[in-house]
């Protein structure tokens, strides 16, 4: 059977269940396309005999499988890891070269619940070095290159989690892994035709992933369907006691939540997003959308969020201010790079040339202005300011859900994929406003995610965000179900890697 | 508030980073793009509210007082640059 | 004009259902005679106190003392890529305990904050603390300086955070090792007011402390494997200037402090912090300014010098610990922990006092530890506390003393020791064969009556043959009694012959009444 890899979730599951198809098979089908994708450079540590191990042990679950004794939700599944995540014995650098050669001890809870759950890793994915970044060229593996293409413009799958989108878009896995601190699953979700979802703040622990901005990041799958979202989320999802910050409240079944019906749903349209200069497509796109959510029986409705416009100034301020303290461990001492010494550096000179030799730009940048912002003198300017008004940004979501509305729909991006390269030299602030749609959503600790809506005059894809109450992951499918069927979403990127 | 070189080179010592001289001027004018974006926040009224601690609020999670885990010390050192004798081994430390 | 020192002072103790007041005069601050005029000494210090837990603050690894290098160690305390703190709930619990034992307010809603700073024992680059909002507000601690003098130093706070590890530098001439086996043990840094005036009082603001926190049982107060350590700061000022610091809380009028770090011991915090003001007196009156900074304390050179590495990174940056949420504790919880508190040492010290008639001092010696009061109350049910006082305090004490043994492992028990007792005072033995028997029992064991009476000690009550054993010391001895006779005073030595003649056993006091009568005296 051909283009196995091509296969959701939720259809190899079925095959696979139904014996029609095995693990091993899926899982060769999948490294065969990633040998053959070197060009996307998304899969940057490959791991072809853990993966194989990883199915025949699924077949042997699968055959025993019964009514009464189910394989586990993803038994024979392969899919992608974000390399933020620690997995053991495997290379977790967080595609920096600070952490070059890294191997973990131990696995993340998050990659452990998928493994339990019977999951297949492929290898792990490419991003932006730390998740610090929106177009995946920060990282120290090289740029991922997007899938789809226009023309011969290598474009960005988007960032931080570019590798796993467009791993994902390309068929290279059934589904991967991303983490979301501002945006970076949603917005390469947007940007390769994929589905990406962050979940409430607490829904999957953090412990054993590289940790960027703790009280913004948080995992979620990046899949190929709203139903493998829910599936693969539910599966990553569930308390930690490792993680303080992880929530105590039962996952549901997600799938089960599953029925596109989303008669009498009350959906905002948030008239902040509404932005100078947004492109026309985007607007339309939008428009589009909304008429599609009414026509299936959604009661549209606008809303205001007040402090919308201060999100990415108060994002700027908290997640490099997080950032700067959380990165203070990659030191040289312990594990990772420690550059080589000239005669009579003392260990100042160790921690200064190594994390110099272990940073790339971005990452000093962030780390720096992070460091800043806390110093003497500062903290009640910008870190404690930041903090009050993430409190107003929260409070804007809670008195709009208090009046009544289930979800907000607004755009994922500003824009459609752009070149690689493109912003190279354009100032950071540049970079920084792809996210403006997506970091309210963090900051306020809320579920988001990204449905391919459509694609640009070019051709490229284009996704629309569906926002929900905290914990309502659930409901917040249901309703990307039915913008998925609306809108009909079906096209891949053209082979040509 | 512009930040001169000075400040950038002040900054970059805290953060134990190097940054060669010659870069600091640009360094500089970064750290001024950022924090002039940054300076919008002053446009809010923020008067009497709390800073947010906790984007979900629950209580905070506890452990019993258990011995679970060391003991390890194969684990702890595998990744190290530099492990001698039972220890992880740096640059002299002047006190 | 009064002086604060000149002041009596009272506190209130509450001694079962009654309240008692002890009244007590404050020390006088030491003063050192500088080139010009006298200086006055102000200390402040921040006492830093390992949590009596078996598990780290955030980590399930232990904190057992001695273990080979890195043994100690989760992946937490390494600080691994993804690694996130969770807290131990005893620690909380020892932390509230403290701050109730040292009369605190204790803050339903904490937080944890980070201090970040780049050291190599420090492998977070962050010391999770609590500098916003600690668990402990205000508090005090009476030091007891002499019977009748002490002095109320107030506690500004006590927080909770994590210990750094270990950096060796003399294993290797160009680098410097480390352990991370104490990295991420529990603390208490209970900080003081600046009320301290002078090296004794800081040594015994800590012997006190130790002995509240031991009594309590939060932490084991071993300062010799550093867990209890203080980082002292040490001002001086001209006479008067801190009273009116204390009358309005102005620092203004106190000197730039210095800070002198990590002291293990009694005697050491008392050389630095002398020679520490000594030095400042020296920069002050040659025109000069000190400097606030951190220093050390070189006790093989006797001097404090800077410490280079913390004074380079002086911007801590702190801010709130985003991997934890702010720890709410409830006032039921707060209640029970209270209701569970033992008798401290100051009420303790004062129904001794009260109850049993001792001196304070013997009072104070026998509460040290909770363990001697024990004992001592053990002893004191069944028979007069003064007379059970002497005997722990005088021969039990002296005699574990001579061996190096605490309480706890004495060969005596308090039931034994009662029995001694009990036989000197039914008049069984005399109190020098008292003695005997006591070492008997303290190297071989037994009971003490049996003992008695299967070695025949037991003491002649029986007039009749002491009469015999008068009379003959009579006989034999005319001269002796014609002197005695002139000299009453001379008749002890009637009696030590008849002692002496009875192998000791006779009761003295019949030996006594009978030589008087014998000699008519």
């Amino acid at each position: 059977m051909s283009d196995l890899n091509a296969l959701t979730l939720a259809g190899a599951r079925d095959k696979l269940v139904a014996k029609e198809i095995t693990s091993v098979e899926l899982t060769e089908a999948c490294l065969a396309a990633i040998e053959g994708s070197d060009s996307l450079n998304a899969f940057v540590h490959k791991t072809p005999e853990i993966a194989l191990d990883q199915a025949r042990a699924a077949d042997q679950r699968l055959a025993k499988g019964s009514q009464q004794d189910p394989a586990p939700a993803l038994c024979g599944l392969p899919l992608g890891i974000k390399d933020l995540f620690c997995t053991k014995g495997v290379p977790s650098q967080a595609a920096s070269a600070i952490l070059k050669g890294f191997k973990p001890e131990y696995e993340s809870t998050v990659s452990q619940n998928l493994l339990d759950a019977g999951a297949v890793m492929l290898g792990k994915l490419n991003m932006d070095e730390f998740a610090m970044g929106s177009s995946n060229e920060t990282s120290v593996y090289g740029d991922t290159v997007n899938p789809w293409k226009v023309d011969d413009r290598r474009l960005t799958p988007g960032g931080s989690s570019g590798g796993s989108a467009g791993a994902v878009a390309a068929d290279l896995c059934l589904a991967a892994t991303g983490t979301d601190t501002g945006g970076s699953i949603r917005q390469p979700a947007a940007f390769t035709g994929t589905v990406g979802i962050k979940p409430t703040y607490g829904r999957c622990s953090r412990w054993g992933i590289v940790a960027f901005a703790s009280s913004l990041d948080q995992a979620g799958p990046i899949t190929k369907s709203v139903r493998d979202a829910a599936i693969m989320l539910e599966a990553m999802c569930g308390h930690d006691p490792k993680d303080s910050t992880s929530s105590e409240l039962p996952v549901p079944n997600f799938e089960a939540l599953l029925t596109g019906d989303i008669r009498g749903q009350k959906i905002g349209i948030p008239k902040e997003y509404r932005m100078d200069g947004m492109p026309d497509e985007i607007e339309a796109l939008w428009r589009d959308g909304a008429a599609k959510l009414a026509d299936a029986g959604a009661e549209m409705v606008d809303i205001s969020l007040p402090h919308t416009k201060y999100a990415l100034p108060a994002y700027y301020v908290i997640a490099p201010a997080e950032a700067s303290s959380n990165l203070a461990r990659y030191d040289g001492v312990r594990y990772g790079h420690r550059a080589t010494l000239d005669a009579g550096d003392g260990i100042t000179e160790m921690y200064e040339k190594t994390r110099a030799e272990g940073f790339g730009a971005e990452v000093q940048r962030r780390v720096m202005v992070g460091t800043y912002v806390l110093s003497a003198g500062f903290y009640d300017a910008y870190y404690n300011r930041a903090r009050k008004v993430r409190a107003l940004i929260k409070q804007d979501f809670d008195t709009v859900f208090a009046a009544g509305v289930d979800a907000i729909l607004a755009p994922t991006t500003p824009s459609a994929a752009f070149g690689l390269g493109e912003m190279q030299n354009a100032d950071p602030l540049q970079m920084y406003l792809n996210d403006v749609f997506t970091v309210t959503v963090n900051l306020a600790g809320l579920p988001g995610v990204s449905v391919p809506a459509g694609l640009d005059a070019q051709g490229l894809p284009l996704g629309l965000q569906l926002i929900g109450r905290p914990w309502e992951e659930g409901d917040l499918l249901n309703c990307a179900l039915a913008l998925e069927r609306a809108v009909g979403f079906s096209q891949k990127p053209n082979k040509w890697w | 508030m512009a930040i001169d070189t000075e400040t950038a080179a002040r900054v970059a010592k805290l953060a134990r980073i190097k940054v060669e001289d010659s870069d600091l001027p640009a360094l500089a004018g970064e750290f001024n793009a950022i924090l002039g974006f940054i300076e919008q926040l002053n446009e809010v009224d923020v008067s009497g509210i709390e800073p947010m601690t906790s984007v979900t609020p629950m209580r905070l999670k506890r452990r019993v007082d258990a011995v679970t885990d060391g003991d390890q010390q194969d684990k702890i050192r595998a990744n190290a640059p530099d492990f001698r004798e039972g220890f992880f081994a740096v640059p002299k430390v002047v006190e | 004009m009064s002086r604060l020192w000149l002041c009596r002072k009272a506190t209130k103790l509450a001694i079962g259902d009654a309240m008692l007041d002890l009244t007590y005069e404050t020390p006088k601050p030491k003063v050192i005679a500088g080139a010009k005029h006298d200086w006055e000494l102000v200390i402040g210090m921040e006492v830093h106190a390992q949590i009596s837990s078996k598990a780290k603050l955030f980590s399930g690894a232990s904190t057992k003392f001695g273990a080979e290098p890195n043994a100690n160690v989760a992946f937490v305390d390494a600080a691994m890529p993804g690694m996130l703190p969770v807290i131990n709930d005893f620690c909380i619990e020892q932390a509230v305990r403290t701050g109730l034992g040292l009369k605190a307010q204790i803050n339903l809603t904490s937080a944890f904050d980070r201090k970040n700073y780049f050291y190599p024992d420090l492998p977070q680059g962050y010391q999770i603390s609590q500098l916003y909002h600690p668990i402990v507000g205000e508090g005090e601690v009476l030091v007891d300086m002499e019977p009748g003098v002490a002095r109320l130093v107030r506690v500004e706070r006590i927080h909770i955070e994590q210990d750094a590890g270990k950096s060796i530098h003399d294993m290797d001439p160009n680098m410097s090792f480390v352990d991370l086996n104490r990295t991420g043990v529990a603390l208490m840094e209970i900080v003081s007011r600046p009320d301290i005036r002078g090296p004794e009082e800081a040594a015994a603001y800590v012997i006190k402390l130790r002995q509240i926190l031991r009594y309590l049982g939060t932490c084991d107060g071993n300062m010799q494997n550093g867990n209890l350590r203080a980082d002292v700061n040490v001002s001086v000022c001209l006479p008067g200037q801190y009273e009116k610091y204390y009358e309005t809380q102005d620092f203004s009028h106190l000197g730039t402090r210095c800070e002198i770090k990590n002291m293990n011991s009694m005697r050491f915090i008392q050389q630095a912090i002398d020679v520490e003001a000594k030095r400042q007196i020296s920069i002050l009156e040659s025109g000069g300014k000190v400097v606030q900074e951190t220093r050390l304390y070189d006790p093989d050179k006797g001097e404090t010098r800077s410490m280079r590495s913390k004074e380079e990174a002086h911007d801590y940056r702190y801010f709130p610990d985003p991997d934890l949420l702010p720890l709410v504790i409830e006032q039921g919880w707060v209640d029970d922990i209270a209701a569970s508190l033992p008798e401290l040492p100051d009420a303790k010290r004062a129904r001794f006092i009260s109850n049993f008639g001792l001196s304070e001092y013997d009072a104070s010696v026998l509460t040290a530890e909770t363990a001697s009061a024990d004992f001592f109350e053990q002893v004191a049910a069944e028979h007069d506390g003064k007379i059970a006082a002497n005997w722990v305090i005088n021969e039990l004490f002296g005699r574990l003393k001579k061996d190096d043994l605490e309480i706890t492992s004495s060969p005596v028990s308090p039931a034994q020791l009662a029995g001694v007792i009990g036989l000197i005072i039914s008049g069984d033995i005399s109190g020098k064969i008292a003695k005997d028997l006591f070492e008997i029992v303290y190297t071989e064991g037994g009971d003490p009556a049996q003992i008695v009476e299967d070695r025949g000690m037991k003491q002649v009550t029986d007039t009749g043959a002491i009469e015999a054993a008068v009379d003959q010391v009579i006989a034999d001895n005319p001269a002796q009694v014609e002197k005695a006779k002139a000299n009453p005073k001379l008749a002890g030595w009637f009696v030590g012959q008849v002692m002496k003649a009875t192998g000791g056993k006779a009761n003295p006091k019949a030996v006594n009444q009978l030589v008087a009568a014998k000699l008519g005296l």
